[in-house]
């Protein structure tokens, strides 16, 4: 049901619109990404631009910025209709738009960051007049933010800072966030959505891309859904609308946000890391002295801000990576520094982060991908030869069971789309009947309908007593399908916590030990 | 055996390392490597000596062999940066490619005529300081002075200049350099040519001033392979280069002259009653390269070193997933 909602006089806007995109129509091979597209922002608004992955919100705004070309539609700024052929065209215009992806260089510091690309300093490069430039900027816009430290030194909020710090220098009026909130804990959430009101109240105006419907509430005026490529529905104010209202323009169904999880008592011990220590691919530290425990009948959920060691734990769970200290047991067998076929053999599964390239082989058949785990075992296998009959059968069966849809089960994986590839990965996995489970990131990418489906799976594998090891950047998720959540944080656990409120995760999952925030608590009651 | 000589002969010779370390310092900075320093400097060294032998002028020969040699570069750049194909193919490519050109254009150039050499002068006061000034400032070919000013003038561009910032952008991230509106394709361009540039520098500093002549092959002798491995060494960092370069050339230097005298040290020189040993010392740079260029070509440990996070990645921009 698409919504019109033209601004009158009872919305709390008469401020001018700074954008209008009418009719944006933007093309890729086989995809339609944006079909005809409106979208107005106006002056000293926060305008959400909601959707589900592939919806094609950062396609409309990619093209606002001026990094794709749309095949038609016109964009007005200021009422003045322009073209742009690059970003810099639309940094001109005071468009400025934060990435997903932060595009800063490492290497260099925060003021060099701000700088580049512009005219001045012409040559020589007098750091110190600039370092007293951004530090003034921050404090007006309450960004602060050390200029001459180096990118790789800050945290991931830090950066996202120097992002807008980088718009606001080259004069934006007009900032896109691409998903902000992807990458930060809650308390930098709440810092990030305090700035973007300073920057509202001195006159930008602001698009905020986002699938998270509370985030939405949160912060924004008014929000555009977009689905499969369509708005359906445009510039409604939040105050009129409702969280389920907005999932439903947004799925185009009811959607159900309670997970049904029923009580149950754990069994015995199935996974028990022991003081692991490992390094990344760097050759740094990942993991630093990790020790938890996964009982059967659980899922024990890992919470942490990326790259703080969670790829590398379940590498080394699922022995695709050597550790250089401490014990994985499976079972009370030891796994760790193992082939992973050890691991498989003990019942392990594994959903991987990346599916493509971990998780399936792109050009083979989605029977060959169902039959990876079985191939070595009869019926499969017949000798040294396979038995495609059988093979053939067993996926088709897995297809049914598990609603893969595909034309047939020759079809090769990489025509799936990342929903149907993942309950591919899952269908393989869980037909092992596995004692238990690794997921990493199962539900990244996916679109609602498809979370739910993958939630409803794993809290089966929970019925059926598989301990499962969730480790997820989702707090949402996390906190919904998990019983008990650790948190990671830069290769070590900062504490196990049952039925924990947000703030107490968010705390740990930026430093602060479980035992500290008990203690102040103690102290300051 | 005068260690002064030794020193002042080492200086001399490692300015042609520093010229081809300092160019390829540039293209690894901007994200390209360039495995074709050799050849790029033997086709200097043989135009060099080409031109100055026809014009009499060795400055014109050094301008030709710059620029003959930042042209040929441009095969690379146009290999790796526009084709996007892998650059130690094309680089390895190049070498052979520069190595076969100059023999066949250098054909007969060793009798060809004498030249005059680049001049060579002391610099009053200077050359007056004890110790350093007999090595540094007495007596040497006017490129070794250039190749003083070069180093700190190549520091101050690369980390205190806006055109040295985006240089040091567009080789550890250019999808954020490309964002902001500065043109990778170019800049790349750019520095691979300054690289090629410098090494017909270096293989011009080789034929006009410091082993003057055309010795087919022989006058570079694997120099600038022993330059893309000095570039590991020095991290990235044209003091470091600087620094190694002129500890190579006073090697080079020391391995040549230590099979000289009957007597070192107060005992029989083996190295002068064992002629054999000498190769097994003229090997050791040739073997230091190897184990430099080994342990370099190993990611995790060319991130420790601070090696410029693209190099060896071509830049595609993509119009999905920026």
């Amino acid at each position: 049901m698409a919504k019109e909602n033209p601004p009158g006089p009872e919305s709390q806007g008469n401020a001018p619109l700074v954008v209008e995109m009418r009719g944006i129509v933007k093309k890729f091979p086989g995809v339609l990404a944006n079909d005809n597209v409106d979208f107005d922002l106006r002056k000293g608004e926060i305008h959400a631009l909601l959707g589900e992955n592939g919806a094609g919100k950062s396609t409309l705004m990619n093209v606002l910025a001026g990094l794709y070309r749309a095949e038609a539609g016109t964009i007005l700024i200021n009422g003045k209709p322009v073209s742009f052929s690059s970003p810099r065209d639309a940094i001109l215009a005071g468009i400025g738009m934060v990435h997903q992806h932060f595009m800063l260089v490492p290497s260099q510091t925060v003021t060099e960051n701000i700088l580049l690309g512009l005219d001045s300093p012409r040559f020589h490069l007098n750091l110190a007049k600039y370092h007293r430039e951004v530090a003034e900027l921050g404090e007006r816009f309450g960004l602060s933010v050390d200029p001459k430290a180096k990118v790789w030194q800050l945290s991931v909020g830090e950066q996202q800072r120097v992002e807008l710090l980088k718009m606001l220098y080259r004069g934006a009026q007009v900032l896109i966030m691409d998903e902000p909130t992807a990458v930060l804990a809650p308390q930098e959430i709440e810092g990030l959505f305090a700035t973007l009101r300073v920057m509202v109240s001195e006159g930008k105006s602001i698009i905020f891309i986002s699938h998270k419907l509370n985030e939405v509430m949160t912060i924004a005026d008014r929000v555009t859904v977009l689905r499969k490529g369509k708005a359906t529905a445009s510039g409604l104010a939040t105050e009129d609308t409702s969280r389920q209202e907005l999932a439903r323009l947004m799925v185009g169904r009811e959607v159900l946000f309670q997970v049904d999880k029923r009580p149950k008592t754990p069994g015995e011990v199935i996974l028990e890391v022991q003081d692991l220590h490992a390094d990344n691919d760097k050759g740094l530290p990942a993991l630093r002295g990790v020790s938890l425990e996964v009982r059967a009948g659980e899922i024990v959920g890992l919470a942490g801000v990326a790259g703080n060691g969670q790829r590398e734990l379940a590498q080394v769970i699922t022995g695709l990576r050597t550790c250089i200290g401490g014990t994985v047991l499976l079972k009370g067998e030891q796994i760790d520094n193992c082939p992973a076929s050890k691991a498989i053999e003990q019942g392990m599964a594994h959903i991987p982060e990346d599916r493509t390239q971990v998780g399936t082989a792109p050009n083979l058949s989605v029977t060959d991908n169902l039959i990876m785990k079985n191939y070595r075992k009869p019926p499969i296998a017949q000798g040294m030869a396979l038995d495609y009959r059988e093979a053939t059968h067993f996926a088709n069966e897995l297809k049914d069971e598990f609603d893969i849809i595909v034309p047939n089960v020759e079809t090769p994986v990489r025509m799936l789309s990342g929903g149907n590839l993942q309950r591919v990965i899952l269908a393989r996995e869980i037909s092992t009947g596995p004692a238990l489970m690794i997921a990493v990131q199962p539900t990244r990418g996916l679109d609602v309908g498809a979370i739910e489906g993958v939630h409803r799976l794993l809290l089966a594998q929970r019925d059926a007593d598989s301990a499962i090891l969730l480790i997820s950047e989702e707090l949402e998720e996390l906190l919904s399908l998990s019983d008990r959540i650790y948190v990671i944080y830069e290769g070590m656990i900062m504490g196990e916590v049952r039925d924990a409120d947000i703030d107490t995760i968010g705390q740990m999952m930026t430093g602060t030990p479980l035992e500290q925030i008990n203690r102040e608590r103690s102290v300051t009651p | 055996m005068d260690p002064i000589i030794i020193l002042q002969a080492g200086v001399a010779s490692g300015t042609v390392l520093l010229f081809a370390t300092i160019g390829e310092l540039f293209a690894e900075r901007s994200g390209v490597l360039n495995l074709g320093v050799e050849g790029m400097m033997l086709v200097g060294a043989m135009s060099a000596f080409s031109v100055a032998v026809s014009t009499g002028n060795p400055w014109v020969g050094l301008l030709v062999a710059m620029l003959a040699a930042g042209l040929f570069s441009q095969i690379h750049a146009f290999i790796t940066i526009t084709l996007q194909a892998d650059q130690v193919v094309s680089g390895l490519s190049l070498t052979f490619l520069g190595t076969g050109v100059s023999l066949v254009l250098g054909e007969g150039l060793s009798k060809a005529g004498t030249i005059s050499l680049m001049p060579a002068f002391s610099i009053p006061l200077l050359s007056q300081i004890p110790l350093l000034g007999p090595v540094f400032f007495t007596n040497q070919s006017v490129l070794v002075y250039i190749g003083y000013l070069l180093t700190p003038l190549a520091w101050y561009y690369i980390n205190h200049t806006r055109p040295g910032m985006h240089l040091r952008a567009i080789g550890e991230y250019p999808a954020a350099a490309d964002a902001l509106g500065i043109n990778i394709y170019r800049l790349r361009y750019f520095y691979v040519f300054v690289g090629g540039v410098m090494a017909g520098l270096a293989g011009a500093t080789i034929s006009l001033a410091i082993a003057p002549g055309w010795f087919s092959e022989m006058t570079t002798a694997g120099q600038g392979w022993i330059a893309v491995g000095l570039v590991i060494f020095a991290q990235w960092d044209p003091i470091r280069a600087a620094f190694g370069s002129y500890t190579f050339g006073a090697l080079r230097r020391l391995i040549l002259d230590i099979q000289g005298p009957t007597m070192l040290l107060g005992m029989r020189n083996p190295f002068y009653y064992n002629p054999y040993w000498g190769f097994f010392l003229q090997m050791l740079p040739y073997a230091f390269t190897i184990i430099v260029l080994v342990i370099g070509s190993r990611e995790a440990i060319r991130k420790r070193l601070g090696s410029p996070a693209a190099l060896g990645t071509p830049y595609i921009r993509g119009e999905r997933g920026l």
